[in-house]
């Protein structure tokens, strides 16, 4: 009796504050976490909305789609159906990520609704050399996969970047970066897009 | 502390003062590499980095200077990191509420100030030991001496690295016609080390240190 009244004496100014402190954040997180949430909506939108211009609404798919990582790992992809006003698909939105020169390259994806040309990519967050792999963030390189085919795509280090084709051009002084974003991009179209059709919602896209 | 009412204003702007310079954390003290070598690419994050410590210090040491009589010798530091790390999950989550792009920027750094030993210091030091007003104004002239601190270096590395400071350009860029060549390296945790080193060495030129 005498051990637990010293435990007491002791550590009840600990275990109140925990309490207090926990009670605090508790109601700072309820406060404020539409608001959070609200963000993170908006940053997709403004993203996919550069990307696929007629979206205006995008409906999380039921369930998300399972994919194999490099290493073999399975990921699960949150894919997002891109609605027009009139409530019609234009495309299809998820965000992928893979490893680049520096740090993890985070990216989103758009696709067209037939799911076979990439409507493009932005970047979430990267950590590449700045001058750089950071210009896989530049408006050039990112304009070679608009209206690319939602398949395997290949980099080379010399072309006609304004090509749009299955082959991308490398940045001069960055191939790990170039190469990073091609592999990212690629191993995520390619299997959303087998995943998807395994499970009928691409296909008989106009129905939907 | 002499309590008599002459001393008191004396000591108070003493105390203020003596963050901003005398024993600034970062240049004299060398309290909070992490972040100072860390956010400091640009002048915007190394500001909201400097903010988010000035509030978690100013929270922190209220409540420390309010429950110091309460303190157990043994659990003070216990009880220093539970509150600290409070303050910061709210100061992470008011970030990513108003300042989402910065939030982002900032990355973890933010729940890394619950390690800042600037913070922790000063629990110790100051607010575990003195009343509530001296407690504030120390952790005020503390989180302010580190903000001017960070964005200092963050300025001369942003202009270096970009030719621009706060984001508003200063150095015409060769491809708009002017003549400065952007230095990446700047931007980098290189410049970052570099920048630091001399303005430590400035720093302790100008005391009169020698090194």
């Amino acid at each position: 009796m005498n051990k637990i009244k010293h435990f007491f004496r002791q550590s009840w100014l600990l275990i109140v504050a925990s309490f207090l402190f926990g009670l605090l954040i508790a109601v700072t997180n309820a406060g404020l976490s539409p608001r959070i949430e609200q963000n993170k909506i908006n940053k997709r939108n403004r993203l996919v909305g550069g990307l696929l211009p007629e979206a205006k609404n995008f409906v999380a798919l039921d369930a998300p789609v399972e994919i194999e990582s490099a290493r073999g790992r399975k990921e699960n992809v949150e894919v997002y159906k891109a609605m027009s006003e009139a409530g019609q698909c234009v495309g299809w939105s998820f965000n992928a990520s893979g490893s680049g020169f520096a740090d993890k390259i985070e990216l989103v994806v758009a696709v067209d609704a037939a799911f076979e040309k990439i409507a493009g990519f932005d970047v979430l967050s990267s950590n590449e050399t700045p001058g750089f792999g950071d210009q896989i963030k530049y408006d050039y390189y990112r304009s070679q996969y608009k209206g690319a085919p939602a398949s395997e795509l290949k980099l080379v280090s010399i072309g006609d970047p304004k090509e749009i084709d299955s082959k991308i051009v490398a940045i001069t002084g960055a191939t790990v970066s170039s190469e990073a974003v091609v592999e990212i991009v690629s191993r995520f179209v390619t299997q959303v897009k087998e995943q998807m059709q395994k499970k009928g919602i691409i296909g008989n896209v106009k129905q939907q | 502390m002499s309590n008599s009412s002459e001393a008191k204003p004396a000591l108070y702007s003493q105390t203020l003062l003596a963050g901003l310079w005398r024993e600034n954390p970062t240049m004299r003290l060398l309290l909070g590499m992490c972040p100072t070598l860390a956010v400091t690419a640009a002048v915007k994050p190394a500001l909201t980095m400097g903010c988010c410590v000035i509030f978690v210090l100013v929270c922190s040491n209220i409540i420390v200077s309010l429950m110091r009589n309460l303190l157990k010798p043994h659990l003070r530091i216990l009880m220093f990191t539970l509150t600290i790390a409070a303050f910061v999950t709210i100061a992470d989550l008011l970030l990513k509420a108003y300042q989402p792009d910065m939030s982002e920027t900032l990355g973890p750094y933010v729940p890394l100030i619950i390690v800042n030993c600037i913070i922790i210091c000063r629990a110790e030091a100051c607010a575990s030991k003195n009343g509530l007003v001296i407690s504030i104004i120390d952790a005020v002239g503390m989180g302010v001496g580190f903000t001017v601190t960070l964005c200092v270096l963050a300025s001369i590395r942003e202009l270096l690295a970009t030719g621009a400071i706060f984001e508003i350009q200063m150095l015409p860029l060769v491809k708009d016609g002017g003549w400065f060549v952007k230095w990446a390296a700047m931007g980098m945790p290189v410049g970052a080390f570099i920048t630091l080193g001399l303005m430590l060495g400035l720093v302790n030129i100008v005391t009169g240190k020698k090194a």
